[in-house]
């Protein structure tokens, strides 16, 4: 949608035509227009709002938060399950309470986050650059390479991506690093079949012809010509995916196979509380609970939105 | 079999071409032993409807048939070689360098994702290795050359800030810009408008003139090539049935294919009468009649027809297929 047409500025036109036509295209950039559509939502507006705050809290929190959760020689077992608003004995105030291990919730929330966020990220980057390659390769390839591949996605596709994961971690072991290698094997079959299902449609075109006509390499026409094409779509599977993928690890943490005690994500929080439930001592699963929903949710909102706005079908 | 004796300088000569298409219900011969030239600085006019084989001609000369489709035999040489028998790497390095191809619609041909600048630079340096200012120069030139205003700003835009008539001159520039030795434009006007395709048709044959590159113009409009070409070759399903020079086939045609083509053409010459049509439809690829494939919309066809007619010289400077020529040497 164009609101680029300032009929105050017309007038004077008339008199410039080509210079000022010019300027007028020049109004409103791509991006400006993308921002404005997306902004027409309140609730995605909110949503992303929200996820710029956690996002901002999840990388300053070493700086902001009264306590390292990490460094045990902050954390006093004496001052385990204070209900939110407590104070220690060297006076500090628990505005979330504590956990079970006497750590100030807050901060673990926040050093949490910093996990969570940057397992999903790095885990849905990583599964993102793999899923798209093979699903370009492919979608070009076509023949026996593509049925080869796309059976090896519906395969994985058809078993629930916790199982898989849990499987993997099992077998792999504990630690950040083999969690987001689980995450990625998990998670590339959405992004190759999305591709694929893109890149099907843009390879059909003719200026993937008019290229082949110009002599360019085939590398040079997937990733130059079709990869920009196929992007939309790619954007929308990437932020669901996101959050999918900090849910699951929180899963796995929750399972105890996920990441290690001593560095405790969203997921371990909320097992670590779980057994507190039962005795009134809600925080301690509740807090972190929260900010995994909210994480999640407005990614997910953000996701939706970016969706409407980058598909031409559902222009207005 | 006469074929067609090409010139020793021909950019591009054609021998015997066949390029079927195996599909499951049959095999299309899509291109049947069908044969001509170009010279440097030419322009061929391909003309036939719509599934005569014109396009696939094109498209089997740049080596991009796909499968089920496949260039089943004949010559197509360039330069010493046959194109028919080079590997994929060597072809490459021809396509877009040595002969290029314009498209039917331009706002399909040029990347949507990608600036103008980027997409000719790219042209230029798969082939030549020189630096990206150069090659930005050579796109500038190239620009300018095509008739395009203030070359710069067009440079930096996105296909769709530019009209149609701009996209494909864009898209021209572009098939220039290596200095082709032929290019093939695949019906470059029909997507454009009247006054705008009488411009590019000027701008086509002018640069084809100054450059020396040969061209072969495929469409299906016997008024542009009778405008722009120097020669024409009229297809009917896959085969070339006429060939000869414009003024020669316009004026005077011999197949009785080419004479329905032209009465069905309007005239402004002429007012008041029905214009007359070539009865019946083009046969299926994959079920032509027996002998000559026109002879079922023929009124000329009679039991002789159902034996394929050769090439024959029936008038001087053409070369037709058909066993009742409309002109004949002696009754000429």
């Amino acid at each position: 949608m164009s609101t680029t047409v300032d009929t105050d500025r017309s007038a004077p036109a008339a008199a410039e035509p080509t210079t000022r036509a010019v300027k007028r295209v020049r109004v409103e950039t791509p991006f400006q227009r993308f921002a404005s559509e997306f902004m027409e939502s309140p609730i995605a507006t909110a949503a992303l709002v929200v996820l710029t705050v956690i996002v901002a809290l999840a990388l300053l929190a070493p700086f902001i938060t009264p306590q390292n959760p990490y460094d045990l020689g902050q954390v006093d077992v004496l001052d385990a399950r204070l209900p939110p608003g407590g104070e220690s004995m060297t006076g500090m105030t628990f505005w979330l309470g504590t956990d079970g291990a006497g750590r100030d919730l807050f901060s673990a929330i926040l050093y949490g986050l910093r996990i969570s966020l940057a397992v999903g990220i790095f885990s849905g980057f990583l599964a993102l650059v793999i899923g798209a390659a093979v699903g370009l390769i492919a979608a070009y390839a076509g023949g026996r390479i593509e049925t080869i591949i796309m059976r090896v996605v519906d395969l994985q596709l058809s078993f629930p991506a916790v199982l898989i994961a849990l499987m993997l971690v099992a077998v792999l072991g504990k630690g950040v690093d083999k969690i987001i290698i689980a995450l990625v094997i998990v998670q590339w079959a959405y992004y190759a079949r999305t591709v694929r299902g893109s890149a099907l449609v843009e390879r059909q075109k003719e200026y993937v012809e008019a290229a082949r006509c110009l002599g360019l390499s085939h590398s040079r026409i997937l990733f130059r010509h079709i990869l920009p094409n196929c992007m939309p779509p790619l954007i929308v599977v990437a932020t669901v995916q996101t959050a999918s993928a900090i849910a699951l690890e929180a899963t796995l943490s929750f399972l105890g196979v996920g990441l290690p005690q001593t560095e405790p994500s969203l997921g371990l929080l909320i097992a670590n509380g779980h057994e507190y439930l039962l005795s009134g001592k809600y925080w301690i699963s509740t807090f972190p609970g929260v900010a995994l929903l909210l994480t999640i949710m407005s990614i997910n909102l953000v996701g939706d939105q970016l969706r409407d706005v980058l598909n031409p079908r559902l222009r207005r | 079999m006469t074929t067609a004796q090409a010139p020793d300088t021909a950019t591009l000569t054609v021998r015997n071409l066949e390029t079927h298409f195996f599909t499951r219900v049959g095999v299309a011969k899509a291109v049947n032993n069908v044969s001509f030239y170009v010279n440097p600085g030419e322009i061929l006019g391909l003309v036939g409807e719509s599934g005569s084989g014109k396009s696939v001609t094109g498209f089997s000369i740049m080596g991009l048939i796909d499968p089920p489709g496949r260039v089943v035999g004949g010559e197509i040489l360039y330069d010493g070689q046959n194109l028919a028998n080079l590997d994929d790497e060597t072809m490459r390095g021809i396509r877009g360098n040595r002969i290029a191809m314009i498209f039917q619609d331009p706002m399909m041909t040029l990347n949507p994702v990608l600036r103008v600048d980027t997409q000719m630079v790219e042209a230029v340096r798969a082939h030549q290795d020189v630096s990206h200012a150069t090659a930005l120069e050579l796109s500038r030139a190239a620009l300018e050359q095509v008739g395009i205003p203030s070359p710069e700003r067009r440079l930096k835009s996105y296909p769709h800030e530019l009209s149609g008539g701009m996209r494909q001159r864009v898209a021209i520039a572009i098939a220039f810009i290596n200095k082709p030795d032929l290019i093939i434009a695949d019906e470059p006007t029909t997507a454009l408008d009247v006054t705008i395709q009488a411009q590019i048709l000027f701008e086509a044959q002018q640069l084809c003139r100054e450059t020396g590159t040969a061209m072969i113009w495929i469409t299906h409009d016997l008024a542009v090539v009778a405008a722009l070409a120097d020669r024409i070759a009229v297809m009917y399903a896959g085969r070339i049935v006429e060939t000869g020079s414009t003024d020669d086939v316009i004026d005077r045609p011999v197949h009785p294919y080419t004479e329905g083509l032209l009465g069905s053409v309007p005239s402004r010459n002429v007012g008041g009468t029905r214009l007359t049509q070539i009865p019946g439809m083009t046969p299926s690829l994959l079920n032509l009649p027996e002998g000559c494939a026109f002879r079922t919309r023929c009124s000329y066809a009679d039991s002789a027809c159902h034996s394929e007619p050769a090439e024959t010289k029936p008038v001087d400077g053409r070369i037709v297929r058909c066993v009742h020529p409309l002109l004949t040497e002696a009754g000429a």
